[in-house]
C-alpha cells in the first residue's frame, strides 16, 4: 500500500492518460459511427460499399494489429507521400494521436452498427408523421430521428464504451504512459508487479463502474419515456 | 355565381407498385367545408389514394392542387414522376395535415411538445403562443392535465385525439384521416368519432378513409366508394346510403352491416 502511495502521482497521471485516450477515442468513434451509419443506410451505392468495407475490415482484424500498423506503418506511409509529393515535411505520429486514431477507428465501426441498428428500429410512422406535416429531411433528422436514435442506441452504446475503456490498455504497447503501462513498469522495476497490477485492476473497475452507474440512470430515464412506466 | 377555389382538387391519379396497378384514375374535389368519406374493401386502394394526396406516395400520374396551387411535378430520368421543388411540396403539406391509423405521435416528446413541434419548427411561431394554442386545442379534443405525459402513457383513443390536436395546430386547409379508428379498441372508437364530428360541424374540410359507416352516412356530406383502384360509386351521403347503383357497393354495405 505504501508503495502505491509513494507513486501516486505517476499512477494518477497514468489514469488521466487512460481517460484522455478513452474520451478522445469515443468522440472520434461517434463521428465515424454517424458517418458510417449514414453510409450504410444511404441510397448512394458508393457510400454503401465504403461503409460496408470499413466495418468488415475493422471488425475482422485484431485491435493490436491495427494499432501497430497505424503507429508504425501510418507514419512511414505519411512521410512517403509527403516526400514524393513535397506537400509536407517530416511528420511524426505521436503515441497519443496513434492511440486515439486507432481506437476511434475501431470503435467507429462498432458505433456504425449501433447507430444503424437504432435508426432502423425507429418505426416508419415517426418519420411519416414528420413528412406529412411538412418537415424537411434535415428537420426530420434533427428533431425526430437523431433523438430517438440516441435513446435506442444507449444500451449498445454503453457496452461499446465499457469495451473501449478496456481497450485503451492495449496502447501501452505503443509506449504511451497510461495506467497499464505505468503499473507494469513500476511494478517490474520495484519487483512488486502484483501490487501495482492489482491497483490497475481496481482502477479500471472503478472507471467502468462509474460509467455503468451514469448510463444506468440515463437508461432508466429513457425507459420511463418509451414504456410509459 | 362567384368562382370559389376548391380546397382540394385531385385529378386522375394513377399509381402502380411495379406491375401492380393500385389506382387507375381516381379524382376528387373537396370544396371548403366538405367532409368526404372514402370507402372500400381492403386492397381497393383507398389508403394509397389518401397517401398520394400529400405525396407520402408519389403517384405515377395525375395532379394535385391545394387551395388553387398545383403541386409541380416532373419526370425523372427513369420516367417516374417526382416533385419539381421539394420546398413547394413541404409548404403545401403544412396545409394538408394527416391523422394516421397508428397515431404516430413522436414518442420522445411529451404531448405538449408533439403539438407545438410543427407550429414552432415549421411555421416559425413563437413558443409561448404555440403553447397557449396547444392547451386550447387539447381542451377541444377533451384531453385535460396530460400535456406533460409521453404518448405511451395514454390510451389509444387519447393518443388519436392528441394526434388530431397536433394536426389542427398546423391550421390546415384540409385534414386527411387514414382509418383513424381502425387501430382502436371498440370502446375507444366513439371518443375519436365525437371529436371528428365536432370538426365537421365547425366547417373543417376533411377527407376520411374509414370503415365507420355511421360516420360516413351521418357526418360526411359526400362518399366515394373505391373498388380495385377505381371509383365505383360516389355521391351525396344522404342519397348513396338510400340507393346504390353499383351492385358491388350494395354488397359492400350489406357485408359491413353484419
Amino acid at each position: 500500500m505504501e508503495q502505491i502511495w509513494e507513486f501516486r502521482s505517476i499512477l494518477l497521471q497514468g489514469m488521466l492518460w487512460s481517460i484522455a485516450v478513452a474520451v478522445s477515442s469515443l468522440m472520434l468513434s461517434v463521428i465515424l459511427g454517424l458517418i458510417g451509419a449514414w453510409g450504410k443506410l444511404s441510397s448512394n451505392s458508393t457510400a454503401n460499399r465504403l461503409a460496408n468495407m470499413y466495418t468488415t475490415v475493422v471488425r475482422g482484424v485484431p485491435d493490436l494489429v491495427l494499432m501497430l500498423l497505424i503507429f508504425y506503418g501510418g507514419q512511414q506511409t505519411l512521410n512517403h507521400i509527403g516526400q514524393s509529393t513535397g506537400l509536407w515535411g517530416y511528420i511524426e505520429i505521436g503515441q497519443f494521436t496513434a492511440s486515439v486514431s486507432t481506437i476511434g477507428l475501431i470503435f467507429g465501426a462498432y458505433m456504425t452498427e449501433t447507430f444503424r441498428g437504432a435508426i432502423i428500429a425507429i418505426p416508419q410512422g415517426q418519420r411519416e408523421a414528420g413528412i406529412a406535416c411538412g418537415m424537411s429531411k434535415v428537420l426530420i433528422f434533427k428533431r425526430i430521428i437523431f433523438p430517438q436514435m440516441l435513446q435506442i442506441a444507449l444500451p449498445s452504446f454503453t457496452n461499446n464504451w465499457l469495451v473501449l475503456i478496456k481497450t485503451t490498455s492495449l496502447v501501452s504497447v505503443l509506449g504511451l504512459q497510461e495506467l497499464t503501462y505505468v503499473s507494469k513498469a513500476i511494478g517490474l522495476k520495484y519487483q512488486s508487479p502484483f501490487t501495482f497490477l492489482i491497483f490497475a485492476f481496481f482502477a479500471y473497475l472503478i472507471l467502468t463502474m462509474i460509467s455503468e452507474l451514469i448510463f444506468y440512470f440515463l437508461n432508466r430515464k429513457n425507459r420511463m419515456v418509451s414504456r410509459g412506466i | 355565381m362567384a368562382q370559389i377555389t376548391p380546397a382540394l382538387v385531385v385529378q386522375d391519379i394513377y399509381k402502380n407498385f411495379g406491375s401492380l396497378d393500385v389506382l387507375k384514375g381516381v379524382s376528387l374535389t373537396a370544396n371548403q367545408g366538405d367532409v368526404i368519406s372514402i370507402l372500400g374493401a381492403s386492397g381497393s386502394g383507398k389508403s394509397t389514394f389518401l397517401r398520394c394526396i400529400n405525396l407520402l406516395e408519389t403517384p405515377s400520374s395525375g395532379s394535385i392542387s391545394v387551395n388553387g396551387e398545383e403541386i409541380q411535378m416532373k419526370k425523372n430520368r427513369a420516367g417516374l414522376l417526382v416533385p419539381e421543388n421539394i420546398r413547394q411540396v413541404e409548404r403545401i403539406r403544412t396545409n394538408l395535415a394527416m391523422v394516421f391509423q397508428g397515431f404516430h405521435l413522436w414518442s420522445h416528446m411529451t404531448i405538449l411538445e408533439n403539438i407545438i413541434e410543427g407550429p414552432v419548427h415549421i411555421l416559425g411561431k413563437n413558443k409561448a403562443e404555440a403553447t397557449e394554442e396547444a392547451h386550447s386545442l387539447l381542451e377541444k379534443v377533451g384531453i385535460y392535465d396530460r400535456s406533460d405525459y409521453y404518448p405511451n402513457h395514454l390510451s389509444g383513443g387519447q393518443q388519436q385525439r392528441v394526434a388530431i390536436a397536433r394536426a389542427l395546430a398546423m391550421n390546415p386547409k384540409v385534414m386527411l384521416f387514414d382509418e383513424p379508428t381502425s387501430a382502436l379498441d371498440p370502446e375507444l372508437v366513439g371518443e375519436v368519432l365525437t371529436v371528428m364530428r365536432d370538426l365537421a360541424e365547425e366547417g373543417r374540410t376533411m377527407v376520411v378513409v374509414t370503415h365507420e359507416m355511421g360516420f360516413a352516412r351521418d357526418v360526411s356530406n359526400r362518399c366515394i366508394f373505391l373498388h380495385e383502384g377505381r371509383i365505383e360509386e360516389q355521391g351525396l351521403s344522404k342519397d348513396i346510403f338510400m340507393y346504390q347503383k353499383s351492385k358491388r357497393f350494395q354488397q359492400f354495405l350489406n357485408s359491413t352491416n353484419n
